[in-house]
């Protein structure tokens, strides 16, 4: 299958939301079609033309190249097929993505995979805060798919999270998981303080602990999880060294007991 | 009625009439082979015929550590009845009695079907609140706490609508001791047959019955045509040499599989021969009325 490619011409003077370009809007669409699509800028519209240069392919497969850190909104709502990145993206990478697959193969900037439904996103580098979490107002962060940061990810990382896989291979920031509904957070090496803060329910699992742990969170001692065996066996398609930490002997730690207490954060043990 | 002899077994020309009947299956893993099996065999144990059972269930096959969804030794289990609120009753205490209390089991769906049966829906709230779910892609599953640990049971599994209950073969001997043989090599032969179970003990029944009795509210009773020892009093189907009668029953996933598994033990008395083993093969009907599911013998002779 030949890409649809699209090389932006210059960094962008403002922010561009790229939302407008994704497999199924695009699909049916002629070359000259697409490169007059009104993308929004922050004080005015260009024609897609203006800023990249169009090599048409198969819409199901989008490679957006020379990205930077100004391109907002990359992959949302995207309902399947795939784009890959090539370079940075700015904020709300795969925003409310319900399908398909997206790979960044740079930095996420913040929001990326914010209240996302379904499908992948692989983001090689490092993702901004709020990974996964949602916007000011809305109720709950990500509801479903499967997230992999290769780098570290920044502050509250799955905040508000209801449902779905979000792996983070290197550090987290402060507030890891905070107010987690339920889902699945993992962290192959330390979080920044206070992860899980407020959690109700929902799993973080942590390859080396975290800087400083709320100590609203009460020790229930280390155990060899069968469910996070299984869980290895699911998410090893998509990470190793998540799939590795979970089948490793894991502290587990049950809370937010300042809100309910289902919850739990599993600390890995290297012993 | 026609009789065909294969290497001297005779064969009656004559078929099996089987229902439809709804089944579940679940994989119950363990940390070894042993307590995977040993939760299987007290899931399915008093459950070889729906008349007394409630529904009639077997252990399908062994799965080996990559076949199971947890990377354990496991057994695909089967469980069959004659309705969707019955099957998912007796599916419901089985599991709960007899795969949540033993040693270090998980339990899984081992089926798709449009339709599902609960599962773990049904069991979570034996967690007294502190049962968490986990869900992964379109997989659901439940933790529940336990005195070992946790029991990961999978939410639901499906419901096979079109799955056949009832196939037979009845076996006819001279001695007990040779009948004996030859159900026991059909029955070995039938168990290596994917999606059918023989659900009797060791997979063979020796008290075959026919509809309804001379007693008021006694649904089954004895089949008097095929016991020996009524050969003269009753209008039988037994020839003077025949001292010995035994069957098995198949339920199946699907009528092809059933079709093969009733093959499969064919085959297997066949070439045991008539000296070693059974001297004819029969198969039990109503008279084609009844049951969809027509096996005649003479479409799966060796």
């Amino acid at each position: 299958m030949r890409p649809l490619v699209l090389t932006l011409r210059r960094r962008p003077d403002q922010r561009l939301d790229l939302s407008a370009l994704v497999p199924h809007l695009l699909a049916g669409k002629r070359a000259a079609q697409i490169e007059r699509i009104a993308l929004p800028m922050t004080h005015r519209q260009v024609e897609l033309a203006e800023m990249f240069r169009l090599r048409m392919g198969d819409a199901e497969y989008i490679r957006i190249e020379g990205a930077c850190d100004r391109l907002d909104h990359v992959g949302e709502a995207m309902i399947g097929g795939e784009i890959v990145v090539d370079g940075d993206v700015g904020v709300q990478a795969g925003r409310l993505m319900t399908g398909g697959r997206l790979t960044l193969r740079g930095d996420a900037g913040p929001w990326a995979a914010s209240g996302m439904k379904g499908g992948v996103i692989e983001i090689l580098g490092a993702a901004d805060a709020h990974l996964g979490g949602p916007l000011a107002g809305e109720i709950a962060g990500m509801r479903g798919g499967v997230v992999v940061v290769r780098g570290r990810a920044g502050e509250r990382a799955g905040d508000r999270m209801r449902r779905g896989t979000i792996v983070i291979e290197g550090a987290a920031g402060a507030y890891a998981g905070s107010r987690m509904i339920a889902g699945t957070l993992i962290v192959g090496h330390q979080a920044g303080p206070l992860p899980g803060f407020l959690m109700k329910r929902g799993t973080i699992v942590l390859g080396e602990g975290a800087s400083a742990m709320s100590p609203t969170f009460v020790d229930c001692g280390q155990h060899e999880l069968l469910a996070m065996r299984l869980w290895a066996g699911f998410i090893e398609p998509y990470s190793k060294r998540a799939a590795a930490l979970l089948r490793r002997p894991l502290r587990r730690l049950a809370g937010d007991m300042a809100v309910l207490g289902p919850g739990e954060i599993l600390i890995g043990n290297r012993n | 009625m026609r009789v065909l002899t294969v290497k001297g077994v005779r064969i009656d020309d004559t078929f099996a009439e089987a229902f439809g009947v709804r089944a579940t299956a679940v994989i119950i893993t363990a940390d070894t082979a042993r307590w995977a099996r040993q939760a299987a065999q007290a899931m399915t144990g008093f459950a070889t015929s729906v008349i007394g059972c409630g529904c009639e269930a077997g252990i399908d096959s062994e799965l080996s550590p990559t076949q199971t969804p947890d990377g354990r030794p496991g057994l695909r289990v089967l469980l069959f009845s004659i309705s969707t609120a019955e099957l998912q009753k007796q599916l419901q205490t089985r599991v709960a009695q007899c795969v949540l209390t033993s040693p270090g089991s998980a339990c899984y769906a081992g089926i798709e079907g449009e339709e599902a049966l609960k599962l773990g829906n049904a069991l979570r709230y034996f967690g007294d609140g502190w049962q968490i779910s986990k869900r992964f892609g379109n997989r659901h599953f439940w933790r529940i706490p336990v005195m070992d640990g946790e029991f990961v049971c999978e939410a639901t599994t499906g419901l096979e609508k079109k799955a056949v209950g009832g196939g037979n073969l009845l076996i006819i001997g001279r001695t007990s001791k040779a009948t004996l043989t030859a159900a026991e090599a059909a029955a070995a032969a039938i168990a290596k047959v994917p999606h059918v179970i023989a659900p009797f003990p060791g997979g063979i029944v020796r008290s075959g019955s026919k509809i309804g009795s001379k007693y008021k509210g006694v649904p089954a009773s004895t089949n008097d045509a095929y016991c020996p020892t009524l050969r003269g009093v009753t209008k039988t189907a037994l020839d003077a040499d025949a001292a010995c009668v035994l069957e098995i029953v198949i339920d199946g996933l699907t009528s092809e599989a059933v079709a093969a598994a009733m093959r499969a033990g064919i085959a297997a008395i066949v070439k045991l021969g008539p000296r070693r083993g059974a001297m004819r093969i029969s198969a039990g009907n109503y008279g084609g009325k009844l049951g969809p599911h027509h096996y005649h013998l003479r479409d799966l002779l060796p």
